[in-house]
C-alpha cells in the first residue's frame, strides 16, 4: 500500500508497513533525520512534528493516518534569502541568540512546539509552560527556552 | 528570569555572548548524530544481557525458527582481551562466566534485518546458576578507601564542645540525556573506525586498543559525532559500547555495525551517580565556631570498581564545605555491590558529600539556636585559611558578599518571616564550593595539549579532543582564540574531534574544559600570535606551515601527595550560593519548587549566555534529583527504565531562575576563567532540603524527598 503526503510543501510517497511509525518514515525512507528518537513512546518530545496544522509525537504516529497529511518538520522552518543567506524562522532565531538549544537533541522537537504555540497560544491555557511540556530538555532547565519563546513572541511569525 | 552577567568592555571576544557556532546547524536539524549517520550495507547490532545479578552462566540455546547462520553472533571468546581499560582493567566488556550485576553484555548478535534482530534477541535463552547478591552498602567488600587527616580531632570533640552528629543519604541519578547511547564501526584491514557519541574520544581510543590488543595507536580511529548531551554518562560507559561494535563488526568480516541504544536499554545498563551515605559528627563553640568534623562518606559503586575511586575521592575532599576546619578526620568507602556500576555524573561525589555537609549545618544551628546563616559565616572560608588537605586558600572567595546577593535578591528574610516553619511554604540557603580540574596529581598525569594551525585559506584550526557536548566548547575556544590572536573569529575554525587528527587534550569532564584546555588554546594563541608577527594569516601560512602547541603544565606550587592526602587538590575554587524557595501542597505533600537563585564564582565568564545555560541547567538537574528523580533498584534491576516513569523536571514544574556571576579571577585558566559546569548541581538539593524542612517542620536528611516520605 502506498502512502502518500506533504512533508514540508514536497510530496512523498511510501511503501512502509502501515503500522511503521511515521518518525521511522522521516528518518529512514525520507532522510529527514532532523527529526529525532528519544523515548519510542511519546514521553520525552524529540520527534515532534506538526500535521495537520496538530502538533504530534511522531514516535506514536503509524503512518497510515499521515496519509494525505500536510506534515511539517524542522528541516522547513528557515528560508533562502535571494542572496543565499539562510533566514531562520523567528523561533530558531531567538532560540540561538538566547541560549535555548544546548546539546540540540531536544531542540527540533522544541522548536516546532514553539512554533506551534506561536500560531495557536489559545490552545495553551496555561501559557509557554503548558505548551512546551510534552518536551523534555536536559541542559537548560527550560529558562533561555523560555526567554527565547518571549523574544520569538515579540519578533513575530512571518508566515 | 533575570539574568545580570556581567561585561568586559576591554575585550573583544571574551566576556561576549557569541552565538553558539554550531548553533543554527542544531536548530535547522542538520547536525548528524550518530543515529542520523546513514552507512550503506550497515548490519543493526543489539546486545543480550544477563537477567541475574550474580552468578554463573550454565548455557546459551539459540532457539529453532531463526535464520542463526545469517547472524553474526559474539561472545567473550572472541575479544582477544575482555577488558574494558579504565583505572584499572577488571571489568570484562562480555560474561564469560561470571554474572555480576543485572544487564550485564553476554552477548552480542548482528543481522542486516533490524526487526529479526529485535525478535532473535528476545528468543535467545540463557541458562544461570543463580547466587544471593549484595544490594546494600557497607555489606560486601570495599572496593576502595581514602583517609584525610588534619589536626587533632580527639581534643576538637572534649572538653565544652557541642558534638552533633547526623546521618544523610543521597539516592542514584540517571542521566536522561536526551540521545541515547550508540556506535557505528568498521574495519579497514587492521584498522577499526569508530564514529560514535562519546564526551572523552581518547578513553574510547585507548580502551578498543587494549580490547584487540592492537599495536599502533593508528589503528583506532575514534571520531566524535555531534553528542546529544553526556552530563558524565558519556565519559566512561561509552568506550564499552564501541568495543562491542567494534567486535561485531570484526566478526562480520569489518561490515559496517550499528550499535545504537533504545531508552530503556540505556537506562537499565548504563552508569548513574552513586548513591551515598554520609555520617557527620561536628565539633563546635557554643557560639558556633567550627572546631573539628569527622565525616565518613559512604558510596556504591556497584560492580564494578571503573570511575568510582575518583568520585569517592572528590566527593571527601569536598565533604567539609567551604568552611574552616582546624581539626578533620574524613574518611571515604566505596562498597562493592551486584548494582550495574555506578560512573561518572555532573558534580562527581561532590554533590553527595555537599549535600550532607549542607542540611547538617542547618540541622546544628536549630540544636545551637543561632540563624543558620550566621552560622555559616562564623566559619566560611577567607584568604589564608588550610584546608584539611593542607591547601592554603589562596584567593578570598568573599562567601559574605555571595550570600548577602543572594539573601537581598531572593528578598529571603521577608520570605522566610512570613512563613513559619510548618506553613508548607519555606526558603532554604546553602553554600558551596567546586574544585577546578582533574583531581591532586590529574592534571599532571593527564599532560593534556592542544594545536592551533594556521590554513593558507587565512583562517586557524583548533585542534582538540575536547568535545562539543551542549555546554559550548566550540564557541568559548573560538572566542578564546581569536582575543589571544588578535583576529577576528570568523577566522577560527574548530576540528571535528578524531583521535590521530588531534591531540589528546583531554577527557571533557571535571569542569576543565574552559578553565584548563582554554587556558591552553590561550596560550597557544598567544606563541602563534608571536610567530606571526603582525603578518596576515593567510600570507603567513602559505610561507611556510604555523603551527603552535601548548601542552600543560602545573603551576608553581600545585604538589599533591596522593600517598598522604596532602597537598593543593585543586588549582582553583569556585564558588556558590543557592536559595530556593519552595511549597508543598497541603493534602498531597507534592513538592514544588518555586524559584531558584544562584550566586556564582566562576572566575572570568567567557560567554555569559552559555554560562548562564550551564547553571540554570545543573540547577534545574540539581532540583530534579532532591525532588522528583528516583531511580527504584530491585535485586539491581532498575524498575522505572522510562521517562515516564523515572520523572525529570518538564516545562510546567522546572523553577524560576536567577543567576548572577560575581568575578574573582584564577590567575592559571583561560582568561582567568574557573570551572563552571559541576558547581551548579553542587547547591539545589541542600537549599531544596533545608527550604522543606522549614515548611514541613520535618527532619529531612534523604534526597529524592518524595511525598509519601512527608505524609509518613
Amino acid at each position: 500500500m502506498t502512502i502518500r503526503m506533504t512533508i514540508n510543501g514536497r510530496e512523498y510517497e511510501t511503501d512502509a508497513h502501515p503500522m511503521m511509525p511515521l518518525l521511522d518514515v522521516l528518518r529512514e525512507s525520507c532522510r529527514l533525520t532532523g527529526t529525532k528518537y528519544g523515548c519510542g513512546e511519546g514521553e520525552c518530545g524529540a520527534c515532534t512534528v506538526i500535521m495537520n496544522d496538530e502538533l504530534v509525537m511522531s514516535c506514536m504516529v503509524p503512518v497510515m493516518q499521515a496519509g494525505g497529511a500536510e506534515i511539517e518538520t524542522v528541516e522547513g522552518l528557515a528560508r533562502v534569502a535571494e542572496n543565499g543567506e539562510e533566514i531562520l524562522h523567528p523561533v530558531q532565531q531567538a532560540f540561538l541568540e538566547c541560549g535555548g538549544a544546548q546539546c540540540g537533541i531536544c531542540t527540533p522537537g522544541m522548536v516546532m512546539a514553539g512554533v506551534h504555540h506561536l500560531r495557536h497560544p489559545d490552545r495553551a491555557p496555561g501559557g509557554l509552560r503548558e505548551a512546551l511540556e510534552g518536551n523534555l530538555c536536559r541542559c537548560t532547565g527550560y529558562s533561555a527556552i523560555f526567554r527565547a519563546m518571549e523574544q520569538a513572541a515579540k519578533t513575530g511569525h512571518p508566515e | 528570569m533575570t539574568v545580570s552577567p556581567p561585561e568586559h568592555h576591554e575585550l573583544r571576544y571574551v566576556g561576549r555572548s557569541v552565538t553558539r557556532r554550531e548553533g543554527a546547524h542544531k536548530l535547522t536539524g542538520r547536525s548528524r548524530y550518530i543515529d542520523d549517520m546513514h552507512v550503506e550495507g550497515a548490519l543493526t547490532g543489539r546486545t543480550i544481557r544477563t537477567t541475574i545479578a550474580a552468578g554463573r552462566v550454565r548455557d546459551i540455546r539459540f532457539p529453532e525458527g531463526f535464520p542463526w547462520n545469517e547472524f553474526t553472533i559474539v561472545t567473550a571468546k572472541d575479544l582477544p582481551v575482555n577488558e574494558v581499560a579504565l583505572i584499572t582493567n577488571e571489568q570484562p566488556a562480555l560474561v564469560d562466566s561470571i554474572v555480576r550485576h543485572h544487564q550485564e553484555a553476554i552477548l552480542l548478535i548482528a543481522h542486516e534485518d533490524p526487526g529479526l534482530v529485535q525478535e532473535a534477541a528476545r528468543a535467545i535463552e540463557i541458562v544461570y546458576e543463580k547466587d544471593p547478591g549484595i544490594f546494600e552498602m557497607e555489606q560486601g567488600r570495599v572496593l576502595k578507601d581514602l583517609a584525610i587527616r588534619h589536626g587533632n580531632t580527639e581534643q576538637a570533640f572534649s572538653g565544652e564542645n557541642i558534638v552533633f552528629e547526623g546521618e544523610y543519604a543521597t539516592g542514584a541519578q540517571e542521566h536522561v540525556y536526551i540521545e541515547p547511547n550508540g556506535f557505528i564501526a568498521w574495519w579497514e584491514n587492521e584498522t577499526v573506525v569508530l564514529h560514535g557519541s562519546n564526551q572523552c574520544p581518547y578513553y574510547v581510543h585507548k580502551a578498543v586498543k587494549n580490547a584487540f590488543a592492537l599495536e599502533r595507536d593508528d589503528q583506532v580511529r575514534v571520531v566524535q559525532e555531534t553528542t546529544g548531551g553526556g552530563f558524565g554518562g558519556k565519559e566512561e560507559f561509552p568506550s564499552m559500547v564501541a568495543i562491542h561494535t567494534a567486535l561485531l563488526s570484526r566478526k562480520a568480516g569489518g561490515k559496517p555495525v550499528r550499535l545504537i541504544y533504545d531508552r530503556a536499554e540505556d537506562m537499565a545498563c548504563s552508569t548513574k551517580r552513586h548513591p551515598s551515605i554520609t555520617r557527620i559528627r561536628t565539633a563546635c563553640t557554643r557560639e558556633g565556631v567550627f572546631k573539628g568534623i569527622e565525616v565518613t562518606f559512604h558510596i556504591d559503586g556497584g560492580a564494578y570498581l571503573t570511575l568510582s575511586p575518583v568520585v569517592l575521592s572528590r566527593g571527601l575532599l569536598h565533604s567539609g564545605g567551604p568552611y574552616r576546619w582546624p581539626a578533620a578526620k574524613m574518611d571515604g568507602l566505596c562498597w562493592f555491590t551486584n548494582s550495574p556500576p555506578y560512573g561518572a555524573f555532573r558534580g562527581f561525589g561532590a554533590p553527595q558529600s555537599e549535600f550532607a555537609i549542607e542540611r547538617h549545618l542547618d540541622r546544628l544551628s536549630q540544636l545551637l539556636g543561632i540563624c543558620p546563616i550566621e552560622l555559616r559565616r562564623k566559619n566560611f572560608l577567607q584568604r589564608g585559611d588550610v584546608l584539611p588537605t593542607s591547601q592554603i586558600v589562596e584567593e578570598d572567595p568573599e562567601l559574605d558578599h555571595i550570600v548577602d546577593r543572594a539573601l537581598e535578591l531572593s528578598d529571603y528574610r521577608a520570605k522566610q518571616q512570613s512563613s513559619p516553619c510548618g506553613s508548607g511554604h519555606g526558603m532554604g540557603l546553602s553554600v558551596f564550593y567546586h574544585g577546578t580540574g582533574f583531581t591532586g596529581s590529574g592534571e599532571v598525569y593527564l599532560s593534556s595539549v592542544v594545536a592551533l594551525e594556521a590554513q593558507s585559506d587565512g583562517t586557524v584550526e583548533i585542534q582538540v579532543s575536547s568535545t562539543e557536548i551542549g555546554q559550548g566548547t566550540e564557541t568559548v575556544f573560538a572566542q578564546i582564540a581569536a582575543e589571544g590572536l588578535g583576529i577576528n573569529i570568523e577566522q577560527i575554525r574548530f576540528r571535528k574531534p578524531e583521535t590521530g587528527a588531534v591531540p589528546d587534550s583531554g577527557p571533557t569532564v571535571a569542569s576543565r574544559t574552559c578553565s584548563i584546555v582554554g587556558g591552553l588554546v590561550e596560550k597557544a594563541a598567544r606563541q602563534m600570535r608571536e610567530k606571526l608577527n603582525g603578518r596576515d594569516v593567510a600570507e603567513a601560512a602559505a610561507m611556510d606551515s604555523l603551527r603552535a602547541e601548548a601542552r600543560y603544565e602545573p603551576p608553581p606550587g600545585l604538589v599533591w601527595n596522593e600517598e598522604t592526602y596532602q597537598g593543593c587538590a585543586y588549582g582553583a575554587y569556585s564558588w556558590g550560593c543557592n536559595v530556593a524557595e519552595i511549597v508543598l501542597d497541603s493534602v498531597t505533600a507534592e513538592l514544588r519548587v518555586e524559584k531558584m537563585w544562584g550566586i556564582y564564582d566562576i572566575g572570568c565568564v567567557i560567554n555569559p549566555v552559555l554560562a548562564v545555560g550551564q547553571v540554570e541547567g545543573g540547577m534545574a538537574q540539581g532540583a530534579g534529583w532532591a525532588t522528583c528523580e528516583d531511580v527504584v533498584l530491585r535485586e539491581g534491576l532498575m524498575q522505572n527504565t522510562r521517562v515516564t516513569n523515572y520523572i525529570i523536571p518538564t516545562s510546567a514544574d522546572g523553577p524560576d531562575m536567577v543567576v548572577e556571576f560575581v568575578e574573582h579571577h584564577n590567575p592559571i585558566g583561560a582568561f582567568g576563567s574557573k570551572g563552571v559546569g559541576e558547581l551548579p548541581m553542587d547547591g539545589p538539593p541542600a537549599a531544596i532540603a533545608n527550604a522543606v524542612a522549614h515548611a514541613t517542620g520535618q527532619n529531612i536528611v534523604s534526597i529524592p524527598i518524595r511525598p509519601e516520605d512527608i505524609l509518613k
